[in-house]
């Protein structure tokens, strides 16, 4: 019953969220802030993730393909597929459900409790517009940027650990690259990043802004915007798997 | 003019809000007084359509306010500033910025002029050289004056205040009385105040609402409410060191019930 009325609730937070924004350059300041929040709030764990995702799957392909029989290039292609497809998306999709989501959880719990909400309410200002919508907007613009960011540090991490322990020379590794690269790919992994982005920004906002409660509700709040975030991406991943490959 | 018809408000079955009905006095200060967990804060946020009455209608000037839409709404919330129990100041903004906010939101008036009514309101309640501090860097007193200036800054017709003065020294409390009786008086605003301070009541009530489990019990002026005859009032007030004098005086006249 509590699961269909929360669906139910979380389906009306996108009715009430449609409509035109009170003054336009404070929504436009406001989406900014998000943007800003979300990069840089985000940037840094998720280059430092990247770099040693891929540098983890060069030496484990490595590890993996000892046949002679193979050529070298093939570890290069391998990373970069599995980076490009999985690494990427979603294991820095899942760090951000951890990072943004709790983040954007708690900030709107907080709001919540503290009756800054209902403030922007009295003010005339659809608090649900104002709160909800930069935020989501903003994830749909960062999170596919900062998963192309991590695409690209994540090979990087693969070719220098290749080459620092000398498995792969930077040479074969850039040969191994460009062979048999599918453009789908890039655009599958995109797709999940839009899906992801979604999920988590918007799991939170739900999460967050209907707390009730005291200040104990608030870490519950994020806490479960952050488990539902997870495994609502990794059921997406599935599925788009199964859909679109 | 506010007026309240027939309001019931429950929680979950629970009944709050039980059948209150009353004509606040417009360009006045109308305290809505009562014991913690009467109702008080429910029936404001009622009014102010926070919370959705089960039954019953407010009226804003004749106007049905409970069965209006959204856009409606907001037109008439343009006009309502509010303190709340707990301030609500924006966290992330400066005291300044969380001032400045309404008036990015709903005016067109350039930087300068912001500014400068920036500093007016916050100059009429007291606080000024604190518009960089951010929310946290402020004590109870000084969050429930900035909570009072943005609610002013857009010189509503209505002010809401919730428990203006909890939480704060007797001087402090006094100091924000005698603000929310200024601004009244100044800009003819109707001012709703919620309190269970005596002092309050008999600085600054020119009508009291008192509230007991739900139930308006009792309404009137400050000058009638010493003398009133109902028990439970009777009970509220007295229990206040601050009426001992005129408590005694009653029982000598041995008019006052129990
Ligand atoms: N959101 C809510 N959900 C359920 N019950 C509530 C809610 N808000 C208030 N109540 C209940 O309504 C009753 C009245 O609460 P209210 O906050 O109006 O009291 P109050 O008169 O403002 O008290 P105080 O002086 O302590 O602020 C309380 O018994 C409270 O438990
Ligand atoms: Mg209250």
């Amino acid at each position: 019953m509590t699961f269909f009325s929360e669906i139910g609730r979380y389906c009306l937070m996108f009715k009430g969220m449609f409509s035109k924004p009170e003054n336009r350059k404070v929504y436009w300041k406001e989406f900014m802030r998000q943007c800003a929040d979300i990069g840089v709030g985000a940037i840094g764990i998720v280059a430092i993730i990247s770099v040693f995702m891929g540098a983890v799957s060069t030496l484990q392909t490595a590890y993996q393909l000892v046949s002679p029989l193979i050529p070298l290039s093939t570890i290069a292609q391998v990373v970069r597929d599995t980076v490009i497809l999985e690494f990427a998306p979603t294991l820095v999709c899942i760090v951000l459900a951890g990072v943004v989501g709790s983040k954007i959880a708690s900030e709107l719990g907080n709001m919540r409790i503290s009756e800054q909400i209902d403030a922007l309410e009295i003010m005339g200002i659809n608090s649900k517009t104002y709160l909800i919508l930069p935020k989501i907007i903003a994830a749909l613009l960062v999170i596919p940027i900062l998963v192309i960011i991590a695409t690209a540090l994540g090979i990087f991490g693969g070719r220098m650990a290749g080459s620092m322990i000398g498995i792969i020379s930077g040479y074969t590794f850039d040969h191994g690259l460009l062979d048999g690269f599918l453009p789908y790919n890039v655009f599958f992994a995109l797709s999940k990043a839009y899906t992801f982005a979604f999920i988590i920004s918007s799991i939170s906002c739900f999460y967050g802004y209907y707390v009730q409660g005291g200040s104990l509700e608030i870490g519950k709040a994020s806490t479960k915007a952050v488990v539902v975030s997870c495994i609502l991406i990794l059921l997406a991943d599935y599925m788009l798997a199964a859909l679109l490959l | 003019m506010i007026e309240t018809k027939n309001i019931i408000k429950g929680f979950d079955e629970r009944i709050v809000i039980n059948d209150v009905s009353t004509v606040l006095k417009a360009g006045r200060c109308n305290l809505i007084i009562g014991a913690s967990g009467s109702g008080k804060t429910v029936l404001m946020k009622c009014m102010v359509g926070l919370f959705e009455p089960d039954k019953g209608e407010i009226l804003y000037n004749g106007k049905n306010f409970t069965n209006m839409n959204r856009n409606e709404r907001t037109e008439i919330r343009k006009e309502i500033g509010m303190l709340f129990q707990g301030s609500a100041l924006f966290d992330s903004l400066t005291v300044e910025q969380n001032i400045l906010f309404p008036l990015n939101m709903f005016t067109a008036l350039n930087y300068k002029e912001k500014q400068k009514r920036v500093n007016e309101v916050l100059d009429r309640v007291n606080l000024k050289e604190t518009n960089n501090k951010f929310p946290a860097e402020l004590s109870g007193g000084m969050k429930k004056r900035v909570g009072i200036a943005r609610a002013i800054v857009l010189n509503p017709k209505y002010l809401f205040c919730d428990e203006p003065n909890s939480g704060l020294d007797p001087q402090t409390s006094l100091v924000i009385d005698q603000l929310i009786k200024e601004i009244t008086l100044e800009h003819n605003i109707t001012t709703i105040v919620n309190t269970h301070d005596m002092n309050s009541v008999m600085e600054i009530g020119d009508f009291i609402i008192y509230m007991h489990q739900g139930k308006k019990e009792w309404e009137g002026t400050n000058k009638e409410i010493i003398y009133s005859k109902n028990k439970l009032l009777n009970e509220f007030i007295f229990a206040s060191e601050f009426l001992k004098d005129a408590k005694e005086k009653r029982m000598l006249e041995g008019n006052l019930a129990n």
